[in-house]
């Protein structure tokens, strides 16, 4: 309850405040939002399967997040920045498909 | 970046009632922020996504190439501008000259109109009505008149008989190719037309330069007095020479450029 409650704070101080991404941050922020999104798909499927543990979750959101940004990162510096975010977002995609599939199974039995 | 949820330990049962039953640990207090996080991070890169367009999110190389285009794109553009500014100058200009030189055209028409005698004249100048009572003003006499009257600076004339009172009988313009040739019975045929006596040439040009010309001793004047004739001049303003003459189309001459 208190982390759906979060999210929606969340959206809301963005809606509100409506503040602008830093240049720095803007190749890392699209990419950061989606391993963060893969990281909730899973702590969701875990939680259904009733094996979440908070520390994990933490643990692999921000993991995630920093992997995905390294791994980004590391593709600006080597010159393939533009084919490692679609690798990444591409990966990233399939897992939160197979967690949303995971979810869907638990919820709906089918 | 496997699912580290999976890998759990002690699997723990009522994952819905857990999930609805609020409980505050340093651990929950992480997670929320995480979540607020994410969903204030979403919230912004998708406003900015929306605000800033494609560029935003397009890598530097693909910038400079995109830059690239739009420069070369640019500098075709402006070439493009340049090339059809001159020939918008050029129509410009040439439309000037155009319409100068149909102006310049159309002058010199009527002034050669006015000399051919295909378009009217007015201006002034003097009527010369000369009597033949004693039928002996032949077309020479008239010819000498109408030198003189060239001579000093008729510019349009025609010739009218017989006159009498407003009337002014048959009127000739007379031009380069004007003939005069004495009638078989009386009468002088000018240019194929039959006039009578008494004659009238309305001349325009200069009044007092052509009415001292014809007065001088020995001169058209006299000539006619000589003859029996009388010769009256009859100084005007704003005379009107409205005979025409047919605008003869040369069969064989061309102007020459």
């Amino acid at each position: 309850m208190i982390p759906a409650l979060a999210l929606v704070l969340g959206v809301v101080l963005g809606l509100t405040l409506e503040p602008t991404v830093p240049a720095a941050l803007q190749p890392y922020l699209p990419i950061a939002v989606v391993a963060a999104l893969d990281a909730v798909f899973g702590a969701v499927r875990a939680q259904l399967e009733g094996i979440f543990d908070d520390k994990v979750f933490v643990v692999s959101f921000v993991s995630n997040v920093l992997v995905a940004g390294l791994v980004v990162f590391l593709g600006d510096q080597l010159g393939v920045g533009g084919q490692l975010s679609t690798g990444v977002v591409v990966v990233l995609g399939i897992r939160i498909f197979s967690n949303a599939a995971a979810i869907r199974r638990r919820v709906f039995h089918a | 970046m496997s699912s580290p949820q999976q890998e759990q330990q002690e699997p723990r049962a009522g994952g819905w009632r857990r999930l609805l039953t609020p409980r505050l640990r340093r651990v929950d207090v992480a997670v929320a922020v995480l979540l607020a996080v994410l969903g204030f991070a979403a919230v912004v890169q998708v406003r900015s996504t929306q605000e800033e367009g494609p560029l935003a999110l397009a890598r530097q190389e693909d910038l400079v190439q995109i830059l690239d285009e739009l420069s070369n794109r640019n500098d075709r553009l402006r070439a493009e501008v340049n090339a059809l500014e001159q020939s918008e100058r050029e129509l410009t200009s040439g439309t000037g000259t155009t319409e100068a030189a149909l102006a310049e055209a159309r002058r010199r028409a009527q002034l050669l109109g006015v000399l051919a005698g295909t378009v009217p004249a007015r201006g002034p100048g003097l009527r010369l009505t000369v009597s033949d009572p004693e039928e002996r003003i032949t077309a020479d006499v008239l010819l000498d008149a109408l030198e003189e009257l060239r001579a000093a600076g008729a510019e349009a004339i025609q010739l009218e008989g017989p006159v009498s009172g407003g009337e002014s009988g048959t009127q000739v313009r007379v031009a380069v190719s004007t003939a005069l040739v004495d009638g078989e019975d009386g009468g002088v045929v000018v240019d194929g037309e039959l006039l009578r006596p008494p004659y009238r040439f309305v001349v325009i040009g200069d009044p007092a330069t052509i009415e001292s010309a014809l007065g001088i001793p020995g001169g058209v004047v006299d000539n006619i007095t000589t003859r029996g004739g009388g010769a009256t001049v009859q100084t005007g303003d704003e005379l009107v020479v409205d005979a025409l003459r047919p605008l003869a189309t040369p069969r064989y001459a061309r102007p020459a450029p």
